[in-house]
Formats: structure tokens, C-alpha cells, sequence
């Protein structure tokens, strides 16, 4: 689906600003909002392009910068650094060869880290686009990497 | 504190087992009996009854029972319940505006998963909560806000809602007789944490930046697009159906005098069984770690962080605290949202306190300058606490700019820090 369609498909209110912001993104291939995409939601929502690109721009979970095909979340709470989420860390750094907020060079996947996930009592959890993984080991964390990359 | 009553109660019917105050439960009840997407399930549990039960009544009525129960705000500040939904309703006749009810679902607070597990196992139950508070206050418009990160909670919440509306609850249909209909929409966050604050949540809702705005005037007088809104958490909603279908004497004879009811603790770090526990309102921490299966491996406690980031540091000393909004008040600690972070003895609680202090840091979303500055200050200075001299000086120092952070920031999460601070000076600072 285009952009314009996705963007067609909701009412021309602006409290539909965020839902819209979040399909585009999702349906990008590299998970960003791109300039043009912008535009056309401000057009859309009939307000200025700056609008949208500060709401772009505020919360973590946007991006107006081009990212990889999936999102991996490390949660950084308290309770996950804790419980090991610096390791895991480290071992994802290796695995796919960038630091955070870097993509791994086959464009595949963005490191990015996150407040808390909300599974405190399965820690150290992170998230790779919907999925959640939890009690995460280093088996673990290659599986899931495994499965993203191999997946249609 | 003493608890009045260990007696359990279900929603689908009083049930006189009698059981230790743990086992009491009112909104984890039925969650392990019923598919969650199921609406006849939740309708077999006595779902929507309550509901009936509140169309039946004058709404006057259905106000007054919340308020008599003692309902308080489970989402941290242990606001009356009753008297938000009171306010709401004054702000303006039925029928002169447009109201609307907002059920804040955007759990980011640090240790807390308590709103996740109500939505994920039992998601008709909150939804039912809000339907009758919306029609308590007339409101004929609402919506869920919830953060994006919780997937499988918004899988849920749209079946629910699509459930509602084909079995004609919710919709133009509702109550014809009665002049009475809902829309309730779900609508997703994108990750800050200070969107979980009502007003900062709204401006969100309206499809800005989640800056803060300023109290007064509150939500039941300038909501959303300035018109009077309800606002409560997820979990305070899920208490209502109760309280109308059984009444608030039962309801009371639930907890304690001043926090009536039960709660659910989310329980993590060194226990053997962390997860979400419902039990009655002030059941002791002590009592609480043995529910979550007793400390791991029998190493002893150091401290535990209850009620998220914003929330105390409290040592073994404390462990027979009374959980509960007047018994944590009582040792200069807070309830919060819930949130049970138990650190055993080989832990550090200054690197804890620095996560959490680098957490507000990061939060932090630079409206105002007191919470700007001061909250990267105080992660700063967190830093040097393992290697300073004087650690007790520096604690001083750190706590005096945290009140003056908490004095003049404009929003909640400027006076946030203050809270882990000041119980970190209290009652952790001579173990470190």
C-alpha cells in the first residue's frame, strides 16, 4: 500500500495524527517518515508540515530518519539493567556489528534501546518490531535474529 | 493496619470463601477461566450485569455508590475515584456539552505490568468499568489510550471493542430508551512516558507533542479539546463493575478503612515467583514477597523500590509496612502504581538509584527549565555518588536540588525525583 492510501483511509481529524504517523512508519520498508510522507499527512490534516514533523521529531518511537527493515528494543528499566540487559546489549553489538541507534550494514536491523517494556518480572526483555522476547540469553537472542532474518 | 474482612468475593456472584487476604480477588478473578477474546465468556462470569445494573440506576446514584465505596485512583496519586467522576459531571449539565472519558492505558512507570495483565487476560472487564462511568457523567465519547509497545494488550482491546459493538453494547444502539450511547475508540502512543499524565496524555490525544499543560484547570473542567473529560487508569476502571454490582459495602469490607479494595502488586527482581499479585489493600510487603514465592535463593532483602521510578526506596527494617496509600504515607513513602522492585543484598542501590535518576534525565521533555536542567543534573551527580568522599553530602545536595526541581517544574515528572531521592537519604543511604 502507498502512503497516500494509508493516509486516505483515516478521517482528516488530527487526533488521528499519531495513528496515521504509526502506520506509515510500520508500512515503510525501512520504518521511517520520510519528508514526502510528511507532507502529505500534513496536507491531509490540514495543518503546517512543521506541525507534524515536531510530533515526528518528540516521541522516541518515530523516526524522519531512514532505519532498518525491523526495530530491535532493548529495554533499558532499571529493573532489566539489573537483571542483565548490559550483556545483552553487548552481545547484540556484536552480533549485528553497529552500536545504538546504528543499522547493521545489511539493512535488516536498527539497535535502539527503550524505557521500560513492561515485563519487569521476565527480565531482561526486548522487542523486535511486535514481538516480545523475554529471559533473554544469548541462544535466545541469536534465534530470534535468525527468525527475522530468514522471514518473507 | 488491620484488615476488616478476609472474606473473597467474585464478580459473578458473592462467594463466601473464606481465604487469607492474598487470595482475595476482584479484578484478576476470572482471568485464567475465560478466553479473553471471548464475550460470552465474560458474559458467563456475570459480565455486564453490572453495567445493566448501572442503566437501572439514576446516575446520580451510580456516582454516589463509586464515592461511598472509597474507590481510590490506581494509577499512582490515590485520587478519590468518586469525586474526579463528581467534578466531571458538575462542570456542565448532561445534556448542555460534549464530555468524554479517556481510559489511560499508557503503563510506562518503570516495574509496573499491572494494566497489561488486566488488559491481555481480561480486557471486557475495564471497558465494561468505563462504560458505566460514562454514563455516570454523561460522557458519550471515549476513548483508550495506550502505549504502542503493548501489542498483544491492543490486539485484545480492538477484539473487545469489536465484540461490544456487534453485540450492540456499545454504539448509536446502547440505551435508546434512555437517549444514551458510547463510541469508544482506541488510539496508540509513540513512547514518552509523560503521556501517561492526564493532561500531557490529552495534548497527545489531540495529535501534539506530549508537553504538559498547566493544573488548573483540570481535566473535569478543560479536557480534550477543552471539554470536560474523565480520566482514570486502566485498573481503577476495572474496579467499577464491582462496586455497582455488589455495592459499596461490600466493597469497603474489602482492604483497608482508607484504601478500600484490592490491588495488584507487580512483583520483580530477586523473588522466585515475580509476576502480578492481587491482593487486598495493605497486605504487608513481608506478606507480599512470600505470595511471590519468598526471596530467591533465601538471600535476604537489602531494599525495595515500591511504586516505580517515582516511587521509595524503603530497607528490611520497613518490611511490615502496610501496602496501602495511608500506610506507605505514614514511613514519608508512596504506593504508586504498584510496582514491587526487590533488591536482595548483593545489589547496589546507588547504581539503581542512577537508572532511575538517567530515566527522569531522559523523560524529561524540555518544556520546563527547572526539569530540564535539574533532572540531567541529578543523573550527573548520581554518577559520583560510588566514588565521592562524603556520599552523605552529596545525597544532601542531590535531595535539595530535587525539591527545588519539585518546587518549580511545571508537570508531575519534575516533581518526581524528589520521591526516590529523599527515601533513598531516608532509609538506604546507611547500607551503601
Amino acid at each position: 500500500m502507498t502512503s497516500r492510501e494509508i493516509i486516505s483511509k483515516y478521517k482528516a481529524d488530527k487526533d488521528q495524527l499519531l495513528m496515521i504517523l504509526h502506520e506509515v512508519q510500520n508500512n515503510h520498508p525501512q520504518s521511517y517518515i520520510s519528508e514526502e510522507d510528511i507532507i502529505l499527512i500534513a496536507k491531509h490534516l490540514n495543518t503546517t508540515k512543521a506541525a507534524v514533523y515536531g510530533v515526528v521529531e518528540y516521541y522516541s518511537m518515530f523516526s524522519s530518519k531512514p532505519r532498518g527493515k525491523h526495530i530491535i528494543r532493548v529495554c533499558k528499566s532499571p529493573m532489566c539493567r539489573m537483571l542483565g540487559s548490559a550483556d545483552v546489549l553487548t552481545f547484540l553489538q556484536q552480533e549485528l556489528g553497529v552500536p545504538v541507534n546504528h543499522t547493521s550494514s545489511d539493512g535488516m536491523f536498527t539497535l535502539e534501546l527503550s524505557e521500560c517494556l513492561g515485563h519487569c518480572d521476565k527480565a531482561p526483555v526486548m522487542m523486535i518490531d511486535e514481538y516480545l522476547y523475554s529471559r533473554l540469553s544469548e541462544a535466545k537472542i541469536r534465534h530470534s535474529l535468525d527468525y527475522f532474518r530468514t522471514k518473507p | 493496619m488491620r484488615l476488616k474482612s478476609g472474606i473473597a468475593l467474585i464478580i459473578s456472584g458473592p462467594n463466601p470463601k473464606t481465604s487469607a487476604m492474598q487470595h482475595t480477588q476482584i479484578v484478576l478473578k476470572n482471568c485464567d477461566n475465560i478466553r479473553p477474546e471471548s464475550f460470552l465468556d465474560y458474559r458467563e462470569t456475570g459480565g455486564m450485569n453490572a453495567f445493566k445494573d448501572a442503566l437501572s440506576m439514576d446516575p446520580e446514584k451510580v456516582l454516589k455508590e463509586i464515592n461511598r465505596a472509597g474507590l481510590r485512583g490506581r494509577g499512582g496519586a490515590g485520587f478519590p475515584a468518586g469525586l474526579k467522576g463528581k467534578y466531571t459531571d458538575e462542570s456542565i449539565c448532561r445534556y448542555c456539552g460534549q464530555k468524554y472519558i479517556i481510559c489511560n492505558a499508557d503503563e510506562g512507570e518503570p516495574g509496573t505490568f499491572k494494566d497489561r495483565v488486566i488488559m491481555e487476560k481480561n480486557p471486557h472487564l475495564f471497558i465494561e468499568g468505563m462504560m458505566i462511568a460514562a454514563w455516570a457523567i454523561g460522557a458519550t465519547k471515549g476513548y483508550i489510550y495506550i502505549r504502542a509497545e503493548y501489542t498483544q494488550s491492543i490486539q485484545r482491546i480492538e477484539t473487545a471493542l469489536d465484540n461490544f459493538y456487534s453485540y450492540g453494547w456499545l454504539g448509536e444502539k446502547l440505551d435508546k430508551s434512555k437517549n444514551f450511547s458510547l463510541d469508544i475508540e482506541l488510539r496508540l502512543g509513540a513512547g514518552s512516558y509523560l503521556c501517561g499524565e492526564e493532561l500531557t496524555l490529552i495534548e497527545s490525544l489531540e495529535g501534539k507533542r506530549g508537553y504538559p499543560r498547566i493544573k488548573p484547570p483540570f481535566p473535569a473542567q478543560h479536557g480534550l479539546w477543552l471539554q470536560p473529560t474523565l480520566v482514570h487508569n486502566v485498573e481503577t476502571f476495572a474496579h467499577m463493575p464491582y462496586i455497582i454490582r455488589w455495592g459499596a459495602e461490600s466493597y469497603r469490607s474489602i482492604g483497608t478503612e482508607k484504601s478500600p479494595g484490592t490491588k495488584i502488586f507487580s512483583v520483580s527482581g530477586d523473588v522466585n515467583k515475580p509476576g502480578n499479585y492481587e491482593t487486598e489493600m495493605g497486605i504487608s510487603l513481608r506478606e507480599l514477597i512470600d505470595v511471590a514465592g519468598g526471596m530467591k535463593d533465601d538471600v535476604p532483602l537489602k531494599t525495595a523500590v515500591i511504586g516505580g521510578a517515582a516511587g521509595s526506596f524503603i530497607n528490611s527494617d520497613q518490611m511490615d509496612v502496610s501496602l496501602c496509600f495511608d500506610g506507605m504515607k505514614k514511613i514519608d513513602a508512596v504506593l504508586g502504581s504498584g510496582a514491587v522492585m526487590i533488591l536482595n543484598e548483593t545489589r547496589d542501590p546507588v547504581d539503581f538509584l542512577a537508572w532511575i535518576l538517567e530515566f527522569f534525565k531522559h523523560e524529561s521533555c524540555g518544556k520546563c527549565i527547572p526539569c530540564r536542567v535539574g533532572t540531567a543534573q541529578l543523573a550527573l551527580m548520581a554518577q559520583e555518588i560510588a566514588g565521592a568522599d562524603d556520599k552523605s553530602a552529596l545525597l544532601d545536595k542531590m535531595v535539595a536540588e530535587a525539591e527545588y526541581i519539585a518546587e518549580n517544574a511545571l508537570c508531575p515528572l519534575g516533581a518526581s525525583p524528589i520521591i526516590p531521592l529523599s527515601s533513598f537519604n531516608n532509609n538506604v543511604k546507611h547500607l551503601i
